[in-house]
């Protein structure tokens, strides 16, 4: 996979729009799911993670094509979603509560298997507290609780994403998994 | 919780992160089996890991990539060029077909700008004209190219002047067809016509 990634590099590197396109297909679910789970709202979501590909293109003469690609994009995108939740500190109560409905109306659209609209409505609500108490993070704890847990990436992977030494990403996960003890445990 | 390791919290997080070491894992597992609080602390904490693992996965909006691309700086136009071509290969191979074909077609023409004539020791060349002497007799057909031709003795032959005019003056007397040949067009009806003749010529001879 990452071979293919890495020969489609090379005709993006040639300006090729389609050879992009093929990557941002393999990528895009990823990105848009970490800046939505970032930023708690679907219109920013989008947004930022267009930002994000739309970035790696124009820079791609800067990519180092003997490291993983996902590392970088993750990279773009997490700066991206990072500088924007910076921006908008001010109004940040108001923004959770639009992630709750936007939330909402995402997740309705997510077909969920065998389950009856009582579970599908609890589930629903359960999703929305922990979407909305991740919101309440601190972005630098943010960042790694969600780079391990929803994206899956190991500490080494999650350290380059972040540019820091493994120590600080253990640190960080450490202290924000106790911050969401607090905030969930009594559900 | 006074008596509690004072890294307790620590190895819970190492426990967590499944790098503990077999020394501060003993140390937790003899805690754990006689403090409820930190039971309850490390439960708590695995709820927590558990509940955000639990997250649908959300897709990204159907027409994201559509949108992605219309928003990238303008293609180079010679990608576009080069994909359509990977995309067509007939129509590539037919266009490298047509472009060879006029190559060869053009350089024929254009290598044949000088002044040349068929090689025969009868004729003599006076600037850029090829000249049939009186009372002279060439046995064979003449070629002459970029230049004129006067012939005022015999060609037992055929004449071609190609990019010139032919004088036959009242004595010259020529055998076989004279022609001139001035556009490409008729340069290229010659070239097929020289080429079907070779073979009738060939076929004739078997």
């Amino acid at each position: 996979m990452e071979e293919f990634v890495k020969s489609r590099i090379n005709e993006v590197r040639k300006g090729d729009h389609n050879a992009f396109g093929e990557i941002v297909e393999i990528y895009k679910d990823r990105i848009y799911q970490l800046c939505y789970r970032m930023l708690g709202n679907a219109h920013e979501a989008e947004d930022i993670a267009q930002e994000a590909f739309i970035r790696a293109y124009v820079n791609i003469e800067r990519y180092n094509i003997n490291r993983k690609f996902s590392t970088w994009l993750y990279r773009i995108a997490t700066n991206l979603c990072i500088d924007r939740i910076r921006k908008k500190k001010p109004d940040y109560f108001l923004d959770a509560e639009v992630a709750g409905t936007d939330g909402l109306n995402l997740y309705s659209q997510v077909k969920s298997k065998e389950m009856s609209p009582d579970e599908k409505v609890a589930k629903m609500e359960l999703q929305e507290i922990i979407q909305m108490e991740i919101l309440k993070l601190p972005e630098k704890y943010r960042s790694v609780i969600l780079l391990k847990y929803i994206e899956e990436l190991s500490l080494k992977e999650i350290s380059e994403v972040l540019d820091l030494p493994i120590g600080t990403v253990k640190t960080r996960i450490h202290r924000g998994r106790e911050a969401l003890r607090k905030q969930l445990r009594n559900i | 919780m006074g008596q509690c390791p004072v890294n307790i919290k620590e190895y819970m997080h190492e426990y967590l992160d499944g790098e503990i070491s077999p020394e501060h894992k003993q140390i937790l597992q003899d805690h754990l089996a006689i403090c409820s609080d930190c039971q309850k602390h490390l439960h708590e904490l695995e709820k927590t890991t558990a509940l955000v693992q639990s997250m649908s996965h959300i897709k990204a909006p159907d027409d994201f990539t559509l949108k992605v691309i219309e928003k990238l700086p303008k293609e180079k136009k010679k990608v576009g060029i080069k994909r359509w071509f990977s995309h067509h290969p007939f129509l590539t191979a037919a266009a490298v077909f047509v472009i060879l074909m006029s190559g060869s077609l053009f350089s024929t023409w254009g290598d044949s700008n000088q002044f040349s004539v068929t090689k025969d020791p009868n004729i003599i060349i006076e600037n850029n004209t090829a000249v049939v002497p009186e009372g002279e007799t060439i046995k064979g057909d003449i070629v002459v190219r970029n230049g004129d031709i006067r012939i005022e003795g015999t060609v037992e032959g055929n004449v071609t002047v190609v990019n010139g005019d032919k004088y036959l003056a009242s004595a010259g007397e020529v055998t076989g067809e004279i022609e001139e040949i001035n556009e490409i067009f008729s340069w290229l009806w010659y070239q097929i016509k020289n080429g079907f003749n070779s073979i009738m010529n060939l076929l004739a001879g078997l």
